[in-house]
Formats: C-alpha cells, sequence, structure tokens
C-alpha cells in the first residue's frame, strides 16, 4: 500500500463511519464530462505537510484540486474534512469551505485596491476593522509589497499580482491551501520569491499546502509528499524524495525522467 | 433655414424662461423612463447576473429571445401593451390604458431585454471567474453574487445608461398606451411629434433641443466610463 495513504484506526463516528482521522481523506471521488476526468479511489492528506499534485497535462489536477475546493461537485464520492464528511450544501458546509482556499493558476483580483483585495477573506469572516489593518500591513509586509497597499490591483505585474493573491489567500489563517500552478506564468526571480513564500508559510502558520505543478523540479524543492496523477488515476503516492530517486511505477518513471510526452 | 434659427431662438426663451407646460413634460417624460429604467434594473440585474453565469450552451436559446427583444420595434411594444390594457383585453379591467402606468408597462418591455443582455454579456466576461475566486475566499452564495455584481458594475453600469437611452428617446410605444394627453400622458417625444404637425416649431425644437441635451449628457457619460475604464463606485 502506497505510503501517504494513511488508515489509522480511529474512533468510529457517526460522522465518520469510515473511522479514518487523516486531515483530509478522499473516497471514490469520481468525475466526468465528455469522458471520465478524474476516478480517485482512496487518498489522505495529514496535516501541516506541503503536498505536490504531479502529472501531465490533462492528468486531472485542477481538476481534483477544484473539488476539494467544493468547486466543482463530483458525480460519486465523499471528501472527508478533518474526519467529517462534507455535506452537500447548507451553513456546515459554507464552514468548512472557509476553512480552506485555491489560489488560481491566473488569480483573479477584484478591482480595487490592494489593502481591499487582501482584506476579502476577513471582511467574509466579519474580523474587526482593527484586526483587518494590522493583518493587511503584516501580509503587504511580508510579501515585499508596503508601498503599494492602495495602489490598483489592476496596476499591478504579474509577479505582484501572485503575491497579493497568496496573501488574500493566507490573511485569513486557512487550514488548507490550494496552488494552482502558483508560478506557471512567471519569470524565474518570481518564481524563487514565490517558492520561498510558500515554505515560508510552511514554517509560520500551521497550515497543510497542496501544490498542482507540472514541474517536477518545484514538486522536489518544494513538497514533502507527491501524488503522481495520470488519466484521472492516482499511480503513486510517497515521499517526495524517495518517489523522485526509486518511483515505483513505470509511468511515474517516465514522467521524472521527461520521457512522458505533457 | 431663418425659419430654423427663429425656432432655435424661440426654444432657448421657453428653456431660459421655465415655460410651464414644458416643465410638465419634461418631467413627465422623466417620470416615466425613470420608473421604467428603474423597474426594469431591478429585474434584469439578478436576472442577467443569474443568466450571465451559466454556461453559454444551456442559455442559448433565452440569449436568441433577449437579443430579439433587444431590438424589439416600440410599435410592437406599443401594440402588445396596448392588446393587453385595452377593455377588450386580458387586463383590461385595471383601467390602465392612456396612463402614465402603462406608459411604463411599455417601456419597461422596452428597457428590460436591454437591461437584462448587456448585463448577461458584462458578467460572462469574467464573472465565473470571479465568483469562484469570491467562493474560494469564503463568500456564500449571496456574497459572491453581490461582488460579481461589484465586478461588473461598469457594464452594468453601460446595461442602465443604455436602456434608459433607449426608452426616453422612444416615441411609438408611449404614443399607443399613454394616448398623449395634455397634462396627462403628454411626454417629449410625444409632444415633438404634435407640435411638429401643429406647425409649433420652436415647441418642437425646444423639446428636441432638451432631448439631445440629455442624450448627450447620456453618452459623454457612458462614454467616459467606457474609455477610463475606471468608475468609483
Amino acid at each position: 500500500m502506497p505510503s501517504s495513504i494513511v488508515f489509522r484506526g480511529g474512533e468510529k463516528s457517526i460522522y465518520n463511519p469510515a473511522g479514518n482521522t487523516a486531515f483530509l481523506d478522499l473516497k471514490n471521488i469520481v468525475k466526468s464530462y465528455d469522458r471520465e476526468v478524474l476516478n480517485v479511489r482512496t487518498l489522505a492528506f495529514e496535516r501541516g505537510k506541503i503536498y505536490g499534485i504531479i502529472g501531465p497535462s490533462g492528468a486531472g489536477k485542477t481538476t481534483l484540486l477544484r473539488i476539494i475546493n467544493l468547486l466543482t461537485e463530483p458525480d460519486r464520492g465523499t471528501i472527508y474534512f478533518e474526519g467529517r464528511p462534507i455535506p452537500p450544501n447548507g451553513p456546515a458546509r459554507l464552514a468548512l469551505q472557509r476553512q480552506m482556499t485555491l489560489v488560481f493558476q491566473k488569480p483573479l483580483l477584484f478591482s480595487t485596491t490592494v489593502r481591499e483585495n487582501i482584506a476579502y477573506g476577513l471582511r467574509t469572516r466579519g474580523y474587526s476593522r482593527e484586526e483587518i489593518k494590522k493583518r493587511v500591513s503584516a501580509l503587504l509586509e511580508q510579501i515585499g509589497l508596503p508601498h503599494m497597499k492602495e495602489r490598483h490591483a489592476g496596476t499591478l505585474s504579474g509577479g505582484e499580482a501572485q503575491r497579493v493573491a497568496l496573501a488574500r489567500a493566507v490573511a485569513f489563517k486557512p487550514k488548507l491551501l490550494l496552488l494552482d500552478e502558483p508560478t506557471a506564468n512567471l519569470d524565474p526571480a518570481n518564481v524563487e520569491l514565490m517558492e520561498k513564500m510558500i515554505l515560508q508559510l510552511k514554517q509560520t502558520m500551521e497550515v497543510t499546502i497542496i501544490i498542482v505543478t507540472h514541474n517536477i523540479f518545484q514538486a522536489r524543492r518544494l513538497t514533502d509528499e507527491a501524488v503522481f496523477l495520470y488519466d484521472g488515476q492516482v499511480v503513486e503516492t510517497g515521499e517526495t524524495s524517495k518517489m523522485f530517486t526509486s518511483p515505483r511505477d513505470e509511468r511515474t518513471q517516465a514522467f521524472i525522467e521527461g520521457r512522458m510526452i505533457y | 433655414m431663418p425659419r430654423l434659427l427663429e425656432g432655435i431662438l424661440e426654444a432657448f426663451t421657453l428653456i431660459i424662461r421655465l415655460d410651464p407646460e414644458l416643465i410638465k413634460i419634461v418631467f413627465l417624460s422623466l417620470r416615466v423612463s425613470g420608473a421604467a429604467i428603474i423597474i426594469s434594473t431591478l429585474l434584469g440585474f439578478p436576472l442577467g447576473t443569474w443568466l450571465g453565469l451559466k454556461p453559454e450552451k444551456k442559455t442559448a436559446l433565452v440569449n436568441k429571445v433577449i437579443y430579439t427583444l433587444m431590438g424589439l420595434p416600440p410599435v410592437v411594444a406599443g401594440l402588445v401593451i396596448y392588446m393587453l390594457l385595452s377593455r377588450m383585453g386580458l387586463l383590461g379591467v385595471l383601467g390602465l390604458l392612456y396612463t402614465p402606468v402603462a406608459m411604463i408597462i411599455a417601456q419597461v418591455t422596452l428597457a428590460l431585454p436591454i437591461v437584462t443582455g448587456l448585463t448577461m454579456v458584462g458578467v460572462r466576461s469574467r464573472g465565473k471567474e470571479v465568483e469562484e475566486t469570491a467562493r474560494s475566499l469564503g463568500a456564500g452564495p449571496l456574497l459572491s453574487a453581490w461582488t460579481v455584481v461589484r465586478e461588473s458594475r461598469i457594464s452594468l453600469l453601460g446595461a442602465v445608461v443604455t436602456g434608459f437611452g433607449r426608452v426616453i428617446a422612444e416615441v411609438g410605444a408611449v404614443m399607443m398606451v399613454g394616448g398623449n394627453i395634455e397634462g396627462h400622458t403628454r411626454v417629449m417625444t410625444t409632444a415633438i411629434v404634435l407640435e411638429t404637425r401643429k406647425g409649433n416649431f420652436e415647441y418642437a425644437i425646444g423639446l428636441g433641443l432638451i432631448l439631445l441635451s440629455l442624450s448627450f449628457v447620456i453618452n459623454a457619460f457612458l462614454y467616459r466610463v467606457q474609455r477610463g475604464g475606471e468608475v468609483h463606485l
């Protein structure tokens, strides 16, 4: 059994008949559009780690991330968040959704100031004015843009926009941070900066991070665990370093050696 | 030509003197078209936002209907509303024909498709992205819809202004269902028709100038909004 699929014997409860206690647990998730794009039998994530979802384009990486963020409804299957299945609707679902966030590949900043963008998630959660002010200032400092507080988001460069999107996502301290190709559209200097910030997050916050990337070098630099997705299915999971040195599956090997055309 | 010049001069004196009849007509126009555009906005914004957030494939037929209605000839709208409100019509018992309410109904028929259609197009351009960004940042359904509206504010503003421009300048529908009754249902456009027929050119020109100025203000505003793309609301 792959090492990162966790079956720890927890207490069985009405919320969690399966008795799993993983931080995030996907069971039998299936999603089809014209054809089946995702079919994940079981996949578990532990708290506090950085996960990389790697695989060629069209493997279902983004769909998986969107399903976890509850933006896309799977045709079948259940997601357990901290042991509880996520309900299909209602306030309980919103409450769970508020513990996680997704930064899109091309993040959309609202057409207002940088400050208002970073404050958005804090406002939806009813934070006080002083707290919002404090957090926004601190975050702007962290992403190196304290002078851009009142700038209109539309005037930012790609790298700056990506950093603001990341700050906006972590402002409300989510338990789960989902990043879809966070550096795909950036120049090398900005890639380095983003990667540094992501690693810093792990040290300063109690957050589990799942990064979708097609860049195996980035997965190696950033992630503790890797999930190799191919044709909608989980082919292999495990410690990133191990997966890169001794992949178990032929397809994984082909991918990390760059023999897979994508 | 001197007649036109004369007319313009007299029109100006009418406007400057605040001719009570003229003022009354102008205000009724603004009230009728204002009410129509408010109603159309209240209905068209939510409807257009809702449609704009749906995949285009699913709303293909509705789109075509809306686009057709956007070009609905005012006399056709007038005819339909006339038949509905006339004594033999479905809503005849309400006794609304030849009242300002009938004119408002006719103008809503003309403005609603425009507001809905332009809202839909505006929202569609990046509404889904905005909605998902808002949701992933923790906004519930209502707040994310509101965020979409706020982010599309420039196109929404354009929708309202375009709709207003259409109904304030339209004559066919209000003539048919309003009847151009002096002091009751006479608006700028119907008055222009009447005064021109009577040969009271200065009056018609005066109203024409006011209508033209209104149109200028509206379009200048729209132009600025669309060029600058930046309106802080």
